[in-house]
């Protein structure tokens, strides 16, 4: 007893203060891949190597349409290899509250060669740009409302269900690193519960295996509305490397309407933080500079 | 220390016994004997090698060659440990007669792996005890995904039929206790049905492939390359492991070996994945029996870990690292470094958790006799890895299948016969510390060179095997290739799909509320078992 005191009085608080302090990522981790869309010579070789197809093109008409979708990438860094226009950097917080914000796309004007040249459409959204604006003064107003709402409703306590539809346990393994001292997800009134019934957020993982689909519908149904979902990982976002087959429905919003997507594989634990926290409208999107990406 | 088997040798006297009705096969891969020989024959041919060559049966599956052969073909792969030699007996099916004789009564290990080729190939298991479906569930419509004419993408019609019937326990008193496919915690999906007299356990039924997702198919729909991304998802925990199994399966087909760096950096990678599953075990196992202090130091230990893997491949779980012939990334200074200093704090933290539980003494009075699995149910059931070396099975493929992967590491396999989760945790304990010496015979003598060989074009309609020993157990992927860098069948065995019987027989006589800590001392992958 007095040993164990002894030890956690020497051992002292070891727990991050993300998100008021940066994440702590090596600067060698593997995160986002960036295009540089302005510059790209040729699609081709990065859609060869990438496993999941987040990059991809289709030729028709004298154009190259690509697509480039960080839902589906499982940041393995291949394309970078294969492509000196693309640079992988660790940034790792990536979620969104819409999958189009995931999804970049560009359209070139394709040579005889098979490569391409001159961007005839830039990638939209551009990944430097800030939050993406609704072009309705109204939707976006709305939009301020249903955040300012869901932050009342949402934003001092959270109970979460996790649900596993069919994932490697990759996932599961940085989730349980929350309930961690280092990220001791507690400190922001947030906990894990075992009964939808008690729980006002859903978090999936997993492409949702065809055997997993009642199960979860049936988790969804059980839990008191408001309530939140949130997709987790490369095969909650898209259905990752498994994508859609006989055996999985090919991602979370395929069975339930998502809130918030955490690209990722498996996302980091201050990527499940910052989608988690962003879904309960106490965090703002991520496609902006890090300093004032934070509204607690 | 490493036998070198004589391969000729112990083929010429098989076929000696068989006297000419099993046939030695062609050119196989180094370290395997491939036989062929006729259905009727495969129980003959099992039993003998038990007896005569002390022989286990480690993987069994199918694959359709109907378009060449007109068939399919069975596969009985066998471990000889003691020779460092695993045996590849292939029989056919003839396409008018889709149905084969089962071998689970005589080796109850092969129980759901025979039902899954049932399930999955549509061949008819004949004398099986429990025959009934077991991969697929029960509503699904009659298909046989892993079938050649079977699409990948094929869209299924929603459930219909006849849902799962447990087997019904009766008489007074007895209640079932139905639990998952979710689960309280957040751990994988699957569903336990308990039957109960008072508090203790009578009889526990699994129901599991919930996380299903095609993977054995998948493989056969990409290049190799993406295969071996794919191999990282079969069970997260076990990524490198996985993948490094795919991985030697390939350069086994293709006759290239990874330059020693390579093979340094692969074992070391392995034992960090050892290390980090190993202490989140044993924090969980104590948080199971309400030791939470305990788990909060294991789960600090463990993110130094994945912190260390990070830095060590870019990625926490060790993803991206595994790469055909050989690995993804060379360790610069920066890298060994934090290498370095992971191995001069983690060790003396760890012994002071492994001290904080044994000397408590309530969390002790928890694991001792909770959960027993005798060694005598363990060898029946074939169990491997953690488990069943808490229960007297003594082999670990670094042993004497190292694959020249862990050449001259020290090294030793901890065996006990208690077969309780006291054990299991001690398996582990004992592990760690000897994955730590492991890693620093490695680093104190890292060979330099190459990082990769290169694989090449890999020829069409060969056959291999790959294996490599995971923190939780062996782990096989067998692999025939098809024209254009490309695989016609890779078939997963991961070490879970061979213990889940085991928890069955772990459980009865225990109460429901140590039902959480047993299974944790297994700790087996839904996903590995599923795919
Ligand atoms: S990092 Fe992402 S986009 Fe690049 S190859 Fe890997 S999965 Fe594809």
């Amino acid at each position: 007893m007095f040993e164990i005191l002894r030890k956690s009085l020497k051992t002292g608080i070891v727990t991050e203060r993300y998100p008021q302090t940066p994440p702590q990522i090596s600067p060698l981790a593997r995160g986002r891949p960036e295009i540089d869309f302005g510059n790209w010579k040729d699609a081709r070789p990065a859609a060869a190597v990438c496993p999941t197809g987040a990059i991809a093109y289709s030729d028709q008409g004298g154009e190259r349409a690509t697509t480039f979708d960080l839902g589906k990438c499982i940041f393995c860094g291949l394309c970078a290899e294969a492509d000196p226009a693309i640079r992988v950097t660790n940034r790792c917080e990536l979620a969104a509250t819409r999958k189009t914000a995931l999804q970049f796309s560009a359209t070139y004007k394709l040579l005889p060669d098979g490569s391409h040249e001159r961007l005839l459409s830039a990638p939209s959204p551009a990944p430097s740009s800030r939050v993406p604006r609704s072009p309705d003064p109204a939707v976006e107003n709305l939009g301020r409302k249903i955040r300012r709402r869901a932050t009342d409703i949402f934003g001092r306590s959270l109970h979460i269900r996790e649900v596993d539809a069919g994932s490697c346990n990759g996932c599961e393994i940085e989730i349980v690193g929350l309930t961690g001292p280092v990220y001791d997800i507690e400190r922001f009134g947030i906990h894990f519960v075992a009964s939808p019934r008690h729980a006002d957020m859903l978090l999936v993982t997993g492409p949702v295996t065809r055997n997993m689909e009642l199960a979860l519908r049936k988790t969804y149904d059980a839990m008191p509305a408001p309530r939140l979902v949130v997709a987790v990982g490369a095969c909650g976002c898209s259905g990752g490397i498994f994508g859609t087959n006989y055996a999985t429905r090919g991602g979370v919003d395929q069975v339930l309407p998502v809130d918030v997507y955490i690209p990722g594989c498996p996302p980091n634990p201050h990527a499940l933080l910052h989608g988690i926290l962003l879904a309960m409208g106490r965090r703002r999107l991520s496609l902006i500079p890090q300093s004032d990406n934070l509204i607690i | 220390m490493n036998p070198s088997p004589d391969v000729a040798s112990i083929a010429a006297r098989v076929q000696a016994y068989f006297a000419g009705r099993v046939a030695a096969a062609h050119a196989a891969p180094p370290g395997e004997i491939h036989f062929d020989a006729p259905l009727a024959l495969v129980a003959g041919f099992s039993g003998h090698l038990y007896k005569k060559w002390n022989a286990r049966l480690v993987s069994v599956f199918a694959d359709d060659v109907r378009a060449q052969t007109r068939a399919f073909h069975l596969y009985y792969v066998f471990a000889l440990d003691a020779l460092g030699v695993f045996c590849v007996l292939r029989a056919p099916v003839p396409g008018d007669k889709l149905e084969f004789p089962s071998l689970a009564n005589a080796i109850p290990a092969v129980d759901w792996q025979e039902r899954e080729i049932q399930d999955w190939f549509g061949l008819k298991l004949v004398g099986h005890p429990n025959p009934r479906r077991c991969a697929l569930h029960d509503h699904w419509p009659d298909v046989h995904p892993l079938r050649k004419d079977f699409d990948l993408r094929a869209p299924l019609p929603p459930f219909s039929g006849e849902s799962h019937k447990f087997r019904e326990v009766e008489g007074e008193g007895v209640f079932q206790v139905p639990v998952g496919p979710v689960h309280a915690g957040v751990i994988e999906p699957g569903h336990f049905l308990f039957s109960v007299a008072g508090e203790p356990v009578l009889y526990l039924q699994l129901r599991l492939f919930y996380t299903h997702k095609a993977t054995e198919k998948l493989f056969e729909a990409m290049p190799v390359t993406h295969g071996v991304r794919l191999a990282e998802s079969i069970s997260g925990d076990s990524s490198f492991a996985h993948a490094t199994a795919f991985c030697h399966a390939i350069e086994r087909a293709a006759g290239v070996e990874p330059p020693p760096r390579a093979r340094a950096l692969r074992a070391v990678c392995l034992e960090l994945e050892r290390v980090y599953n190993h202490i989140a075990d044993i924090g969980a196992i104590a948080t199971d029996v309400g030791f939470a202090v305990a788990n909060m130091l294991a789960m600090r230990l463990k993110e130094k870990v994945l912190r260390t893997n990070e830095q060590l491949t870019g990625n926490r779980l060790l993803r991206g690292m595994a790469r055909l012939g050989g690995v993804g990334l060379d360790w610069d200074a920066a890298r060994t470094s934090a290498l370095s200093s992971l191995l001069a704090e983690l060790p003396p933290e760890f012994e002071s958790l492994v001290d904080m539980i044994e000397n408590s003494s309530s969390t002790q009075d928890r694991l001792q006799r909770t959960g027993i699995l005798t060694p005598a149910v363990a060898r029946d059931l074939g169990i491997v890895g953690i488990a069943g070396r808490a229960s007297g099975f003594c082999h670990d493929l670094r042993g004497n299948f190292s694959g020249r992967l862990y050449e001259r590491a020290p090294f030793r396999v901890p065996v006990y016969q208690a077969g309780d989760v006291k054990h299991r945790m001690q398996v582990r304990v004992d592990e760690v510390r000897q994955s730590f010496s492991i890693i620093r015979h490695f680093m104190d003598d890292l060979p330099e060179g190459a990082i990769r060989a290169e694989i090449g074009g890999l020829p069409a309609d060969r056959t291999a095997l790959g294996w490599v020993e995971g923190w939780r157990g062996e782990i096989f992927h067998w692999v025939r290739t098809a024209p254009g860098n490309r695989l016609a069948r890779c078939k997963i065995k991961d070490p879970s799909l061979q213990n889940w019987p085991a928890l069955s027989h772990a459980i009865p006589g225990n109460i429901i509320p140590d039902f959480p800590v047993i299974n944790k001392s297994f700790n087996l992958s839904y996903s590995g078992n599923d795919r």
